[in-house]
């Protein structure tokens, strides 16, 4: 901690806030897809609800990033004049919607990872990060109740139900890992006291998992190969079209105000 | 009693200004109308969810996005409430929203018309939502108690709307040439549309007369559209834009505008399921109830077993 400088600590708080940003706006956006679209007018709301969430969380997450980099750049610079290579989300949240349990699965491996992250956020050394992290817990809490309640239902619904939960889970399980992966920066802000112990991250999540999953008759395993890459940059062949898509307009009529 | 009493009854209530509730007698007529109207008016805001939500994942701010995600739920929370009101009278919801799938119930035409740019959104919340509050400021005092609770709370999130969407359209008219250019198109393609909101002239709207009489309407069609005319000219002109009626004019002598023929073949076209967007409308609807079955009988036999697990545990416990 002591010999770390200051302009690597904020080179790692903007890190860690432009990845806590991507993952909430894009998963955000692919909820926001469904709306008008649910199975059910109840869940329609319900899915919105959490999109609204994740896009809101990230409006913050993008602002902050914006203010520790001291350059001027807007949530919406961020959101709307980076190119898919400058996005550091995870591929799980990019992944197109399927139907309403691997959208539901998705979001509960999520949700799972996220409220842990955030309760590790809510004492970050970094203020402003720590004030963030508190007003988006208690979204996420409900978040998790949400997704756990229909991953149980679904599970321990129908047999047909239940094929379905199950072929979601094992489609989603090899992008988990990434939600937990080190890389020099993470480490760095671990170390900061500013950031994420992914290990821990990793052993309560899967806590959540045993305890829900089981619940519901469904298994999930870690598998032995894993998508990387998302952090990086590298991301599936779908987040281009995200972007394009949420880009066209300011792209199409670049320097006005909307 | 006999049936002509309790129809004098009613309508005497109904002189009174008296709000009937579910519980209360009412003509079989009177509960067809209503549970017409309530369910086309749930509908509407259903179908209404779809051509905005077009636009969420291109919205160009996130505060814009934002903003028209909460804008699109709260439709779906109105069409709930309406959903509701039509319970009251003995309405179910799976029957009206099969109705509305099967093409047998309608719903706002306005609907039926695709959201071509970014400027359609601002189009849409300032002239359709506005043109909605007109019906719906009305309907906070019809005469059916459920409905007119439910329109006092849609009202007041659909004025809400209704700013949101003019503020888009301002944001538009004071940018650049472009942005000016959406605007004016957007306007000149929602213009009609919106005054045809309001339903037929009076002469030819078949429902105006008994709906006037049982009070479940208290202006007509062309007294409402008059007015949003009136309320509309001052707005064009405060965006600079200028609305497509060569014939709009003040009319001193009237003390109201004088504005152009409405295209009624457009009109019966649309209405009758042929509109830019009428098949589209209705395929999503039935796509996500036809997708929602698997989700919905799930939830139905865990609910099940859930409660037959607790009976058991019950009876072990005894």
């Amino acid at each position: 901690m002591n010999n770390m400088n200051k302009e690597d600590t904020q080179k790692a708080s903007i890190d860690l806030a432009l990845w806590m940003g991507d993952n909430a706006l894009i998963l955000g956006h692919r909820l926001a897809e469904l709306c008008g679209h649910g199975p059910i007018l109840e869940q329609d709301i319900a899915l919105t609800n959490i999109a609204l969430d994740l896009v809101g969380q990230a409006r913050m997450w993008l602002t902050l990033a914006g203010d520790l980099e001291g350059k001027g750049r807007t949530e919406d610079d961020f959101a709307y004049l980076r190119s898919d290579k400058e996005f550091t989300n995870i591929k799980l949240v990019e992944l197109p919607n399927q139907d309403w349990g691997y959208v539901i699965a998705r979001q509960f491996i999520f949700d799972a990872h996220h409220l842990v992250i955030l309760e590790q956020l809510c004492t970050s050394s970094e203020k402003a990060i720590a004030d963030i992290a508190q007003k988006a817990i208690k979204e996420v809490q409900y978040h998790l109740r949400f997704s756990s309640e229909w991953i149980i239902r679904l599970g321990d619904g129908t047999e047909f139900s239940r094929k379905r939960m199950q072929s979601a889970f094992d489609k989603l399980a090899p992008y988990i890992k990434a939600l937990t992966l080190d890389d020099p920066l993470t480490i760095l802000a671990k170390e900061a006291g500013i950031g994420i112990d992914n290990k821990d991250v990793e052993e309560k999540a899967w806590k959540t998992f045993d305890a829900i999953l089981s619940e519901a008759t469904l298994e999930l395993e870690s598998p032995e190969y894993f998508h990387k890459g998302g952090k990086q940059g590298l991301h599936t062949e779908h987040m281009g079209f995200i972007i394009a898509e949420m880009q066209s307009v300011v792209r199409a009529m670049p320097n006005n105000k909307w | 009693m006999i049936e002509k009493d309790l129809n004098q009854i009613f309508q005497d209530r109904i002189d009174a200004d008296d709000r009937i509730e579910a519980r209360d007698w009412m003509p079989e007529k009177y509960r067809q109308t209503l549970i017409r109207q309530i369910s086309q008016h749930a509908h509407s805001e259903v179908v209404g969810m779809l051509p905005e939500a077009n636009w969420i994942s291109r919205a160009p701010s996130l505060r814009r996005k934002v903003a028209l995600l909460a804008k699109v739920q709260d439709e779906a929370g109105h069409g709930l409430y309406l959903y509701s009101a039509a319970e009251t009278l003995g309405a179910k919801r799976s029957d009206l929203l099969q109705q509305l799938i099967d093409g047998t119930a309608k719903y706002s035409s306005i609907f039926n018309y695709p959201t071509l740019t970014w400027a359609d959104i601002g189009a849409i919340g300032w002239l359709v939502d506005g043109a909605a509050i007109m019906n719906q400021v009305m309907l906070c005092r019809t005469s059916y108690g459920p409905y007119a609770r439910a329109m006092v709370r849609i009202c007041k999130e659909e004025s809400f709307h209704q700013r949101q969407g003019y503020e888009i359209m301002i944001a538009l008219s004071q940018g650049s040439e472009e942005q000016k250019a959406m605007a004016q198109d957007a306007l000149n393609r929602w213009w009609w549309p919106s005054l045809m909101m309001f339903g037929p002239n009076d002469a030819e709207s078949k429902h105006t007369a008994q709906s006037m009489a049982w009070r479940i309407k208290r202006k007509t069609n062309d007294e409402l559209r008059q007015a949003f005319v009136d309320s509309s000219i001052s707005q064009i002109e405060y965006l600079g834009l200028t609305a497509p009626d060569k014939d709009l004019k003040w009319n001193e002598e009237r003390g109201h505008y004088d504005f152009g023929a409405i295209d009624w073949d457009e009109f019966w076209q649309v209405v009758k399921g042929h509109g830019p967007c009428n098949k589209e409308r209705i395929a999503a609807r039935r796509k996500a109830q036809e997708e929602g079955k698997w989700v919905q009988e799930a939830a139905m036999a865990y609910a099940a077993k859930r409660k037959q697990r607790a009976q058991d545990q019950q009876t072990r416990v005894a």
